[in-house]
């Protein structure tokens, strides 16, 4: 058992290093080639050939937005879970908030009806989110990390538990329909716009566009200053506090970071959807997340990306294999239930995720050593 | 803002603000409890609870009685209630014990961050709630992710009033054997051998078991305890409110969790005092800002607490309580 494990990770570490010891053009051409498949993936003449990856028995398209948006999702989460090593239990509360901005600026059916474009509600609803964000932060980030994760887990249920009762402003269980899709001028081949109901290809190359920049922005940070300052907090509060990092104020960077992700998926969501009401912000969808970054590997980016491809689209896609083989597996169904046993196995039998960071397992690792002694004593 | 209607119902939102406050005050000990001796959040105690609402109604469906049921007679009052009382407590303190046992020992042996402690308790408390949502079509106990309805032992009457204060039979009940445990339990920490135990780990954990105080075990036996406490609310619950959900620990936990932390987290007094406060002061805010602010309330009592006194009004650590 021990020698296969061994043998498994010894593989792993291989591979990476061969990847790492390719040559820089080698390395951006497969990444380039990798783009250029995921922009092609959702078109049918595409997709058709790829026979046992697609998904069989919903749209493909469709299926690919949800699981891009649940990618970005898992993106913002990881630069607070993963890099300043803070229990966000309420992203999608912040999701929340970015929707309901936007919905309230742009829908003729809003209280305020002010009627923005969608273009100009979403740095609207990523400054709102940032804010809701620095304001929910700035109490509980000067305390233990405890607070913080309840904190969180309440104020996503807050949220939801507003929009559903408050007629006022959310409208209550009927939400806010009408909310204009995103940029209705620009036209596609058909003369019809771009950006309409049933064609779900334009929103996922514009979420997909959006992941690329916001992974790009997230590396460039972690590798600043800011990124470091981020590691030295995590593996030790105290010390980076000693060494002169304001760790309050890079807490709170990392955290209205992480909301303003929230916020700009929130608010692409509005627009695909164009109707939302507190249904759709069910706490468990949190809970996916997290599972997510933590499935994936807490702090490698990439890690977040392929931990939301697997909670997201693998249910889709045994659903339709189990339709082809003539058994109806509904993975989706169970899927909280699935990704809540997994938060638990990941953390006892692999806490650094399945493509971990470096210095994480490393940090896992030695955590782990300190406690052998003990542990021959219980 | 109606200060009328607060000062008309003035009397009721007070005895319901207690009633639903001691309810508060018996969750709240269980994360008070695991708190001081670990310093850690158990976030999946609210799943504790629901698992103990949910037993209780699945034994009284055993015994044949539903909603629509009536009940007379003392005896088959006490009987329910008794029923319902033990699987309530058996099946929270069998919840409780086994997310210790699952989640949280396999981390302690390996030291790992506080962090995967918080991660793997809401894991536990997802799978605890889903599971029962996803299947209580299948055992019978109500369905689809609806509210349960079940059945009441007694009806809430008038016991009798005084000056204008109704005070009804369910809520003597509630306050009475809330404030009854609780009186058991600080003598039970204070006093007994068991809990001189319990408040050496609390107070350091290495020097205690070196001391010759098994560690594992005080740390059980909160969990134990806690489970108690847990499905004795629980019971409570279901004969106040007559009705369950598969997520009905959800807003409990978050409350009983603001309580505790309201009367300083790890201090048992502090729990009830902080119980029974934010019991009532949620319904006065419910009577001045009108029913769909009550849930708020406890939230925003947690953040300004948070902000200005983060150790509570009376103050944390359970060792240090009464060293």
């Amino acid at each position: 058992m021990n020698a296969h494990v061994e043998k498994v990770r010894s593989r792993g570490r291989s591979m990476r290093a061969r990847w790492d010891s390719m040559p820089r053009q080698v390395r951006w051409i497969a990444l380039l080639a990798l783009v250029v498949f995921l922009y092609l993936l959702p078109n049918r003449w595409f997709y058709i050939n790829l026979w046992y990856f697609r998904t069989m028995e919903s749209d493909m398209a469709t299926v690919l937005f949800e699981t891009s948006f649940f990618v970005l999702l898992a993106v913002g989460l990881n630069v607070v879970v993963g890099f300043a090593g803070l229990l966000d239990l309420g992203y999608f509360g912040f999701f929340a908030v970015g929707a309901y901005t936007v919905a309230l600026l742009t829908s003729p059916e809003s209280r305020f009806d002010v009627g923005w474009p969608w273009l100009a509600a979403v740095p609207a609803a990523v400054a709102v989110t940032m804010i809701s964000g620095v304001i929910l932060g700035g109490p509980t980030l000067r305390l233990r990390g405890d607070y913080l994760a309840i904190v969180t887990l309440g104020f996503a249920e807050m949220i939801r538990l507003y929009a559903a009762r408050n007629e006022g402003i959310a409208n209550g269980q009927r939400g806010i329909p009408e909310i204009p899709h995103p940029v209705p001028s620009v036209k596609g081949s058909d003369g019809q716009a771009l950006f309409g109901v049933v064609d779900a290809r334009p929103y996922y190359w514009l979420t997909l566009t959006i992941i690329i920049f916001v992974i790009l922005g997230v590396r460039n940070l972690t590798r600043s200053r800011v990124g470091r300052a981020w590691v030295a907090i995590r593996e030790d509060e105290d010390a980076a506090q000693i060494m002169g990092v304001p760790t309050f104020k890079y807490k709170l960077w990392a955290f209205a970071i992480g909301a303003a992700v929230g916020g700009l998926s929130g608010a692409l969501f509005a627009g695909k959807q164009s109707f939302i009401n507190s249904d759709s912000f069910q706490l468990t969808n949190s809970i996916l997340v997290l599972a997510a970054v933590i499935l994936g590997g807490a702090g490698n980016i990439y890690g977040a990306v392929i931990g939301a491809f697997i909670t997201w689209y693998l249910p889709e896609w045994v659903r339709g294999i189990g339709g082809v083989i003539g058994l109806e597996i509904n993975v989706a169904e169970y899927r909280i239930l699935i990704f809540g046993a997994v938060l638990i196995v990941m953390m006892i039998f692999r806490p650094q995720g399945i493509l971990p960071s470096r210095r994480r397992a490393a940090e896992f690792a030695d955590r782990r050593q300190e406690a052998a002694p003990t542990e021959a004593s219980a | 803002m109606d200060f009328d209607g607060l000062v008309r119902d003035f009397p009721d939102l007070t005895t319901t603000g207690l009633e639903q406050g001691a309810i508060y005050a018996l969750v709240a000990l269980g994360y008070t409890l695991v708190y001081g001796v670990l310093r850690l959040i158990n976030f999946a105690h609210s799943e504790v609870f629901m698992i103990g609402t949910v037993a209780a109604l699945g034994t009284w469906q055993a015994m044949g009685y539903n909603q629509d049921s009536s009940v007379s007679g003392i005896g088959l009052i006490l009987l329910l209630v008794l029923a319902g009382l033990a699987a309530a407590v058996v099946a929270s303190t069998l919840t409780a014990v086994a997310v210790e046992r699952v989640a949280y020992r396999p981390l302690r042996r390996r030291n790992a961050p506080p962090l995967a402690f918080l991660i793997t308790a809401i894991g536990a408390s997802f799978v605890l709630f889903e599971a029962v949502g996803l299947f209580s079509d299948n055992i019978g106990i109500g369905g689809e992710r609806g509210p349960f309805g079940m059945v009441r032992p007694f009806q809430p009457a008038t016991l009798f009033s005084i000056g204008g204060w109704d005070i009804t039979n369910t809520q003597v009940l509630v306050v009475f054997s809330a404030l009854g445990m609780l009186v058991a339990l600080d003598l039970f920490v204070n006093r007994s051998r068991l809990g001189r135990g319990i408040r050496a780990v609390a107070q350091d954990p290495d020097t205690a078991a070196l001391m010759g105080v098994n560690k594992d075990r005080v740390i059980l036996l909160v969990f134990v305890i806690g489970g108690i406490m847990a499905g004795a609310a629980a019971l409570l619950w279901n004969v106040t409110y007559a009705f369950s959900r598969f997520d009905v620990g959800f807003l409990i936990g978050l409350k009983a969790f603001s309580a505790a932390v309201l009367g300083g987290i790890g201090n048992l007094r502090g729990a009830l005092l902080g119980g029974l406060l934010l019991g009532v002061v949620e319904n006065y805010a419910s009577g001045l800002f009108g029913g769909e602010w009550k849930d708020f309330t406890g939230f925003v009592v947690l953040i300004v607490l948070l902000m200005f006194r983060p150790t509570g009004l009376l103050g944390e650590s359970l060792g240090r309580a009464r060293a």
